[in-house]
């Protein structure tokens, strides 16, 4: 741990004022709770919600877990890492299971979450309706009063003109039977995860400045129509790397003639089923015994 | 001005503030993610009648910028000389009030206390209570947080179920006895067991 920085980087006063948030976002699931946000050493975009959140919630004994679209080896993932190994001194882990708090852009982790666990989302635009309605003061209202139908109308006019929902990340739920809520760009296959789980659910947004959060055991129901359900997607193939069939997968292009494949996007997910004898069908034979991921 | 001239309220914060107050908010933050779990905590020492748990939560909590309000027998000398030296938080009425603290007795009725406005629920007061004991049994839970259902000693069941019926507007708890701490949030349906 660095010299010269208060723990977790933040000053207490900023601390203070991001807990005092969390804690009416937990009191109020899926309510954006506005909240000062600070300029980070890094840029917008790279997660600085979600930085200051995970900042106002590590505790020294934390073993820290951070992902980007899943992998914990990207640089986004790595650098954030780093940043708190370095001025909070706390363990980090790639390993889902070993994590108390998991940092997340974009992916909540195939192996299911614990009641000891925290995971913290990144979020980019924290208002679902932000690009039916532009005003701030209109789509706050909407949200006092319950008043979702314009939601709904997006919804239906894909699948008047394409069939089906064909919204795939930023799929808009509804927490608690009460508020529409962004739970960030997951792909639609995640949607399931956040219902019912045991694990607390924060979602930092920093250059817009908004905090909420989905209790744990908390109902989240992905928004659709009686003759037209939600329906978690992926793409149709097993992982290229484990032969998983279950997981959320990348694709990957391998050549210039069009040749593909498709990988697990949870890289410990992906290594821990390789370390257990799995592979698929582009596993060369020494990755097998790699255990964790290069 | 007795409090002020023996130093007793320059005594009991948190001996590392960053990591103290970083434990206490975690303990805080579970107890408000998962109503009815009992969270201990640890590492502030106030002055009669405030528990160390309701310390805790102010030092961990409120400063200059949160409005407080002391309640009955806590709106005293030397408890608040302790609050403005650790905290620097505005002693204010229940009406302006972000936090508020004292016995359930002295806290009620739960009328006055800003619950938010339908555009912003969240600028609503939160209520520390010191209560003689808290146990995980008594009034039944159920709502965001709890898996099933939970049990939790409350003072008065039928306030807290006038306070939920409000949601999203409401009252937000953290209930406090010696150095254990529970919370109860607005979204908590409460039924006498």
């Amino acid at each position: 741990m660095s010299d010269g920085y208060n723990f977790a980087y933040l000053d207490e006063a900023t601390k203070r004022m991001i807990r005092r948030a969390l804690l009416k976002a937990v009191a109020i699931p899926g309510y954006q709770v506005p909240f000062s946000s600070r300029e980070m050493p890094m840029p917008y975009g790279w997660g600085t919600g979600g930085v200051q959140v995970t900042a106002a919630c590590l505790t020294p004994s934390d073993v820290l877990k951070v992902i980007d679209q899943g992998a914990d080896d990207t640089t986004n993932a790595v650098s954030i890492r780093s940043f708190f190994a370095r001025v909070a001194g706390v363990a980090t882990t790639e390993r889902t299971a070993d994590a108390t708090i998991i940092q997340t852009r974009h992916r909540i982790p195939e192996q299911p979450l614990t009641e000891d666990q925290i995971l913290v989302y990144q979020v980019p635009i924290p208002e679902p309706l932000r690009f039916l309605e532009p005003r701030e003061t209109e789509t706050r209202r909407m949200h006092a009063l319950s008043d979702y139908g314009l939601m709904h109308v997006r919804l239906y006019e894909d699948i008047a003109r394409h069939g089906a929902i064909t919204k795939a990340y930023a799929y808009p739920v509804m927490v608690a039977g009460r508020y529409v809520m962004d739970p960030s760009p997951i792909p639609r296959f995640d949607n399931p995860k956040l219902d019912r789980s045991p694990a607390l659910q924060l979602f930092g947004a920093g250059r817009e400045s908004r905090i909420y959060a989905v209790p744990p055991w908390t109902e989240v129901r992905s928004l659709d129509f009686d003759d037209y359900p939600f329906e978690a997607t992926k793409a149709d193939a097993p992982c290229a790397l484990c032969g998983a069939t279950d997981s959320y997968l990348d694709e990957v292009i391998v050549d210039d003639a069009g040749g593909r494949m498709f990988v697990c996007s949870d890289t410990d997910y992906c290594a821990g089923r390789r370390a257990a004898g799995h592979r698929g069908i582009a596993a060369p034979p020494e990755l097998v015994d790699m255990g964790e991921a290069p | 001005m007795g409090a002020m001239m023996d130093g007793l309220h320059l005594a009991g914060g948190f001996a590392d503030p960053a990591t103290d107050a970083a434990t206490a908010f975690r303990a805080v933050l579970q107890a408000m993610a998962r109503p009815g779990q009992i969270e201990s905590v640890r590492g502030a020492a106030p002055p009669a009648p405030c528990s160390h748990a309701a310390g805790a939560a102010l030092l961990t909590l409120v400063d200059s910028t949160t409005p407080l309000y002391l309640a009955g027998a806590h709106d005293c000398d030397t408890l608040r000389d302790w609050v403005r030296f650790h905290t620097g938080a505005p002693l204010v009425g229940r009406s302006e009030a972000a936090f508020a603290l004292g016995t359930w007795d002295a806290l009620v009725p739960l009328t006055g206390y800003p619950v938010g406005t339908p555009e912003y629920p969240d600028r609503s007061a939160t209520l520390i209570v010191d209560l003689p004991a808290l146990s995980g049994t008594g009034a039944r839970l159920t709502g965001p947080g709890i898996r099933d259902a939970a049990a939790l000693s409350l003072p008065d069941p039928a306030a807290f179920a006038a306070n939920a019926a409000r949601f999203p507007l409401g009252l937000d708890f953290i209930l406090c006895a010696g150095d254990r701490l529970a919370a109860l949030p607005r979204t908590i349906r409460v039924e006498v067991a």
